[in-house]
């Protein structure tokens, strides 16, 4: 678990506005028993799909992709507070438009050339131009110039200007309390031009960048080798000569490695079925590291179909499903939730207790919406374990309060089409494509799963809540980029988050805990291995005792 | 003859263009968008747009067929949605180790089923035979990927003989060959035996027998050559059946062949892909299948290709 105070903009906060800001000198103490050296094997099933920081989007490539390439923003390790990267300072202006961002001198690529403010502004061009296809473009929104360059009608951000090699300025087309961490974001990682020139559209395949480490092999469809870049720019790291992903292994192969001591990692995680096992082996516990991650599983209830449209069955099936007992089911691996943010986002609103579990009170609410007879409905999840059986245990808690659900259990892809499709899902449990955020900030668990932007037809909104008050109140509190008002920017997102709930387009059902299992060779700080950005493990920072 | 083999090939063509349509329609109709899969949960509407519209994603139907088909007959595969890479390049790097591990699963399931069917022809009727016969259905009947985790377990796991899985050596080869083979070997353990019953009993054995030649001399030199040859031929349909084969025992072993390429292309809807893997064994079957009967008639001479 992380008991860090972990606010936001503590960095932004802790310093004045115009001056500036730069890196406090210890923003993370390395370990003094790290040792340099030997390397480590991590396993997943799935090819690994790029390693171009503008596409790459998802758990397997994004802390690869972290340890390759840099950002102007980063995280002290292990937490979810912001550093500077690349940048060694910055400037906010007085409103809160402008950023100006110094750069580190003597930053080298992996191909041996110096990074420089062109680089940053050649990347962040790259990343908003339609023709790369960045799942993330939508991200830089804000900046000065972003719909000029979506339309295709510019193809360079009007807001990027570069000062002098060693300075970038960013100007923004609106106040937003998100920008520093979307700078943190892969997407915002410096690319050297030529590299892109050189490998076009194969670029994932061949990435350079700034990183701790580089590419060294890549053998497609087995193994990934990472090797330590000896010129990094932060003193010290990364510890290890090496790593290397081997790819196609079953979740249950690479565990029965890692009992043989094959293998360091198993970055899928300790399969379900054998978690039991590895839990009451006191040898095998003990190498397991638990911590909290940014996640809600929830289900949607879908506000445009009835009976959903009706704010007292969306409250009476809140109150009827058994939270607890569906965190047991996943061998509680979870904590019930109250709410659409985790506990560990902050924003998270800690005095409110949700709604309770109580099939009596759940069951007189629906009688008087004038449903005492109950309904029939069905209900959208993927078709992986241990869902099917999260879906069952829904099923027979409505039971209880006379609603009849029918399980529609699909493939991962097929649900999201419905649920994306208006009319298409009246309830759908989130299971396996459940919101993880992408920067630890509140916003990011608004705009695409509750707000209108995503009320749309093959958005991710699957309630099809759209409230505009809300959206404003979220717009309003996204402006707030003094870091001085910074509680009462978390204050207004609580408000946003408990509006929400009194809506009820969703009942909020666990948030996930993470278990990161390693080799009993490997060591450093538990929190590097369950590092809220860099899943499953920060390996920047983490070394091998042998 | 030549003319026999143009027919053939012809056909093999149209097939193949037809197995490309109602794949690619299939595909088309699914109710999942790829796009979806490719901008992710934080991209925007006009994030989806876009990419939709660089892949051509938003042309009709037709259109889309068109524009891939006409890439397929020059060779170009296409390039994965998610792997954002050439689907010609990813087959061709996992093509040798999908064939290897076919050969493995060919010498594997000959071996055992040809020993297992010969011994149980030649003891028809006793106890051994039935209980070949037993093993010969388990084993038909038995699901790969049980197979695959058991044998490692035991074989990997608990003995050390074998890697747990993984690439590279002879020894890698050997449990992932044994589980793709295991179910051709019940198969051919029972044609094997079918086979050999009925040679046991033509007019040439028994002339055999009374010229005095040794038990092992007529099985081996006269009974086993003329069994097993109507058995060869049934090779090249294998090939079907060892691609439903492939996508779980690579699995299982984590080995680097088409059939696990083709296994996430299908989780993520990376159609280039799947339609890439379904090219390349469609046309592997079809091929197969046409040598298969090539070679009859060199093995049986009554049989005449028209």
């Amino acid at each position: 678990m992380f008991h860090h105070k972990l606010t936001a903009s503590a960095l932004a906060l802790s310093l004045s506005l115009v001056a500036p800001q730069l890196a406090a000198a210890q923003d993370y103490t390395p370990d003094p028993n790290a040792v340099d050296g030997g390397g480590i094997i991590v396993t997943y099933k799935d090819d690994v799909a790029t390693l171009d920081p503008a596409i790459g989007y998802d758990w397997q490539n994004w802390s690869m992709i972290k340890s390759l390439f840099d950002g102007l923003m980063d995280y002290i390790p292990g937490t979810t507070d912001l550093r500077p990267g690349l940048a060694e300072s910055y400037e906010i202006s007085e409103d809160g438009m402008t950023f100006t961002f110094k750069l580190r001198q003597g930053v080298k690529f992996h191909n041996g050339r110096e990074m420089t403010a062109e680089d940053v502004k050649y990347s962040l061009d790259r990343v908003t131009n339609p023709e790369t296809m960045s799942p993330g473009a939508g991200f830089f929104g804000m900046i000065a110039g972003y719909d000029a360059m979506a339309d295709g009608s510019a193809d360079s951000l009007s807001g990027v200007t570069v000062i002098d090699p060693y300075t970038v300025e960013i100007k923004l087309s609106r106040p937003d309390a998100t920008f520093l961490h979307v700078m943190a974001l892969n997407f915002s990682s410096v690319v050297p031009k030529e590299a892109v020139d050189e490998y076009g559209a194969d670029f994932g395949k061949h990435p350079v960048g700034t990183g701790a480490f580089k590419l060294a092999d890549w053998t497609i469809g087995q193994k990934l080798v990472f090797e330590k870049n000896a010129d990094y720019w932060r003193d010290g790291v990364p510890y290890l000569d090496s790593i290397t992903f081997e790819v196609g292994q079953e979740p249950i192969v690479a565990l029965l490695r890692l009992q043989q001591g094959e293998v360091d990692v198993p970055g899928d995680g300790i399969p379900p079925a054998k978690f039991q096992e590895v839990m009451s082996d006191p040898a095998q516990a003990e190498r397991v590291v638990v911590g909290g991650q940014l996640h809600t599983g929830y289900i949607t209830l879908n506000v445009t179909m009835p009976p959903f449209d009706n704010v007292e069955v969306r409250r009476a099936v809140n109150m009827a499903i058994n939270k607890e007992r569906i965190t047991q089911i996943i061998n509680g691996r979870a904590e019930p939730a109250t709410q659409p943010l985790p506990p560990s986002m902050p924003g998270y609103t800690t005095d409110y207790e949700g709604y309770a579990f109580d099939p009596e009170a759940a069951k007189a609410m629906l009688a008087e919406a004038g449903l005492g007879d109950g309904f029939a409905t069905e209900l959208y999840v993927m078709n992986t374990d241990p869902n099917p059986r999260i879906a069952q245990a829904i099923q027979q808690d409505l039971k209880a309060i006379g609603v009849d659900v029918a399980i529609k259990s699909l493939a991962q892809a097929n649900v999201i089409e419905a649920g994306g499709t208006e009319g298409g899902a009246p309830m759908i449990w989130s299971g396996g494509m459940a919101w993880i955020a992408d920067f630890p900030d509140p916003s990011n668990f608004y705009g695409p799963i509750l707000g209108c932007a995503g009320a749309i037809e093959g958005g991710w909104n699957w309630s099809w809540y759209c409230n505009p008050e809300l959206d404003a109140m979220a717009a309003e509190a996204d402006s707030i980029t003094d870091p001085a008002m910074i509680e009462a920017r978390l204050q207004k997102w609580s408000d946003v988050y408990m509006k929400v709930m009194e809506d009820a387009p969703w009942v909020p059902v666990f948030n996930e805990s993470r278990y990161t299992m390693k080799s009993e060779r490997m060591g450093g700080d538990d929190a590097l291995y369950v590092d809220p950005v860099s899943i499953p493990v920060n390996y920047d920072y983490v070394y091998v005792t042998e | 003859m030549l003319a026999y083999l143009i027919r053939r090939l012809v056909q093999t063509a149209l097939i193949l263009v037809g197995v490309s349509f109602v794949t690619f329609l299939l595909l088309y109709v699914l109710p999942a968008d790829p796009v979806r899969q490719i901008a992710g949960r934080s991209a925007t509407a006009q994030t989806v747009e876009n990419i939709r519209h660089q892949l051509g994603l938003d042309q009709p139907f037709i259109v889309q067929y068109a524009n891939y088909f006409s890439g397929l007959v020059q060779g170009d595969f296409g390039r994965s949605y998610l792997q954002k890479t050439e689907v010609g390049a990813l087959i061709a790097s996992r093509l040798p180790a999908t064939l290897l591990l076919m050969l493995g699963a060919i010498f594997c399931e000959l071996l055992i089923g040809l020993t297992l069917g010969s011994i149980a022809a030649i003891k028809r009727g006793k106890w051994i035979d039935q209980l070949l016969m037993v093993f010969s259905f388990a084993a038909v009947s038995a699901p790969q990927f049980v197979v695959g985790l058991l044998a490692l377990y035991i074989f990997a796991v608990k003995l050390g003989w074998f890697p747990i899985g993984g690439y590279g050596t002879f020894a890698h080869l050997v449990l992932p060959s044994l589980t793709l083979g295991i179910m051709g070997s019940g198969w051919y353990s029972r044609m094997m035996r079918s086979s050999m019953v009925d040679v046991l009993r033509a007019d040439f054995i028994r002339t055999a027998r009374a010229k005095g030649l040794t038990r092992w001399r007529v099985l081996g030199r006269h009974a086993l050559p003329n069994a097993i040859l109507p058995i060869i031929a049934m090779i090249g349909i294998d090939i079907g059946l060892f691609m439903s084969g492939i996508v779980v025992v690579e699995s299982v072993f984590g080995w680097p062949g088409i059939g696990q390429l083709a296994w996430q292309a299908i989780q993520r809807v990376d159609i280039p892909i799947i339609m890439g893997v379904t090219m390349v064994s469609a046309t592997a079957i079809v091929l197969g299948n046409l040598l298969a009967d090539l070679i009859t008639p060199f093995i049986d001479p009554r049989i005449k290709l028209r």
